[in-house]
């Protein structure tokens, strides 16, 4: 976890015109996307718009057809995901996907697998506890005991041990209490403020123009509307297709 | 009481043989718990353990048991070799091409030894293997004492290996869920070679007791694997304690079997069990 803010003009990612196809299908179409150093980020879209597609793209887990992906001047778009964990970019899949017969603290240390997190494991545990104290009294117990919410939190904390400059979040809010959910955004902002960027997926149109920086509106795989979530608040598509003004 | 006394035999003889059954099963089971291969070549990499020992005892002059430090390195690389080059980009295709690819290692496997080794059933007679020991009405082969020590040994090993180390854990990470454990940082292509790596190398170990405890063939390999699927399948899955117990019934099966209705019906009650056991819970005794 870096300790100081970077420079707003340095950015941190630049995905520019990337087509993504599953088998013959094409999942995205001609997307780009930059991040800077310390933004939250958000990407929204209904089911199907390729969200989830573009964050498994930036992890490696598909490669572009086209386009190109960089991460802090280095092109990753034909990395391995074991690769770009060790560069710094962690992805907290969609459904939590905690690992059940592992205990909390497994679960945990799988995060630091990348050998550039392994020399910081202690320090790095040490602040997924102060982010989540739960998971401190919890370390003993498998996962698949704890709630939805609780599970969530294992999840975030599993990324922040791989030691990211970027984190990917798909969908952590989906299927949580609302209480659970304003306590997971609270936290996102405090590590934000420890100087990890952050890349939301969300359905939640409105929770994401209220906690992002920025925002990526996509369609059928394409994006089609971006900018500061002020101003996407006022945007006239915006308010008809997710407001009902 | 005499027939307490009669059966106590068949009863340690069963389960001490359920340890060496255990062994045998244990690489059979990581590999389908972690990778979800049926490696069809379990037995015949198990009888290539042996067939390592008896060169070992036979040329080279070293005792089986201690042959191990170097058959275990041995077994380990052609295992890692095996799943790197071959099965893993089998995976790729399908799972059918990976029990395929499987299917050909046994024959190639069986067709070599016959070659090198002839048809001719071979042993590892050491001074130890055909001392026997008695407890009251006990007799049973110190061998079986031996195959029992070393499962447990190696159980307890393996246990504690998956359980403390980095490679152990994202081994049972990447059990649990492939693509997340991928999205972790886990190089899993790496991880399936090293977990069927592991498995050869304890196939070297269940080939040398195996073969301190029966002669073996050529082709004994594909009844070793019928016994070590039927222990895997009793056991459940994936499941080091479950083999155990599964490797204990089976021994238990087979030797009461043979008390009550004779030898030659001894591996027929065993199946049978394995049958009942399937047809009752079918995810084994301790499966997930």
């Amino acid at each position: 976890m870096a300790s100081s803010r970077k420079m707003p003009e340095e950015t941190l990612l630049e995905v520019s015109h990337i087509d993504v196809f599953h088998g013959s299908f094409q999942a995205l179409w001609d997307v780009s996307l930059t991040i800077k150093p310390g933004e939250i980020v958000a990407v929204i879209g209904a089911n199907g718009s390729g969200k989830s597609t573009l964050l498994d793209t930036i992890s490696g887990m598909v490669h572009p057809a086209k386009g190109s992906i960089e991460f802090e001047e280095k092109d990753i778009s034909a990395l391995e995901p074991f690769h770009i964990v060790g560069l710094g970019i962690s992805q907290v899949p969609e459904g939590r996907r905690v690992f059940p017969d592992l205990t909390v603290l497994e679960n945990l240390i799988i995060g630091s697998y990348n050998h550039n997190a392994r020399s910081k494991r202690e320090q790095n545990l040490q602040k997924v506890y102060q982010f989540f104290p739960v998971l401190g009294e919890r370390k003993s117990q498998l996962a698949k005991t704890l709630s939805g919410g609780e599970q969530q939190m294992l999840a975030l904390g599993r990324g922040l041990m791989s030691d990211p400059k970027l984190i990917l979040l798909d969908e952590m809010s989906l299927g949580l209490a609302p209480m659970v959910i304003n306590e997971l955004y609270r936290i996102l902002k405090e590590i934000r403020d420890r100087g990890i960027t952050i890349l939301f997926v969300e359905q939640n149109v409105r929770r994401s123009l209220t906690e992002a920086d920025r925002a990526y509106i996509m369609e059928a795989g394409r994006v089609v509307l971006s900018g500061d979530v002020a101003k996407l608040r006022e945007e006239e598509r915006v308010k008809k297709a997710y407001f009902g003004a | 009481m005499a027939l307490l006394s009669d059966l106590a035999t068949p009863i340690v003889m069963g389960i001490l043989l359920g340890g060496l059954y255990a062994v045998i099963a244990l690489g059979l089971s990581l590999v389908f718990g972690v990778v979800k291969e049926i490696n069809i070549a379990h037995g015949d990499l198990v009888i290539l353990g042996s067939y390592f020992g008896y060169v070992a005892m036979t040329v080279l002059g070293i005792d089986p048991i201690l042959s191990l430090l170097i058959g275990m390195p041995l077994l380990f690389g052609i295992g890692f070799a095996i799943q790197k080059y071959l099965l893993n980009r089998a995976f790729k295709i399908s799972m059918d091409a990976t029990l395929i690819v499987a299917f050909g290692i046994s024959i190639i496997l069986q067709n070599t030894y016959q070659l090198i080794w002839t048809p001719y059933a071979r042993g590892l007679p050491t001074s130890y293997a055909i001392e026997s020991l008695s407890a009251g009405p006990i007799h049973i082969p110190l061998v079986y004492l031996l195959d029992f020590f070393a499962a447990i040994v190696v159980m307890v090993f393996l246990h504690q290996f998956l359980k403390r180390t980095y490679l152990g854990r994202a081994i049972r990470a990447a059990a649990q869920d492939r693509k997340t454990a991928h999205l972790m940082g886990i190089n899993t292509d790496r991880v399936y070679a090293f977990t069927f790596a592991i498995s050869m190398a304890l196939a070297a170990i269940a080939g040398v007791f195996l073969g301190l405890t029966f002669s073996f063939t050529p082709v004994s390999g594909m009844s070793f694997l019928i016994i070590a699927l039927g222990v895997v399948v009793l056991g459940g899955m994936g499941s080091i304690v479950g083999t155990f117990v599964g490797g204990i019934a089976f021994g238990l099966a087979q030797t009461l079997g043979g008390y009550f209705f004779g030898v030659a019906a001894q591996m027929l009650v065993a199946y049978i069990m394995v049958l009942v056991v399937l047809a009752v819970i079918p995810r084994g005794i301790f499966g997930r």
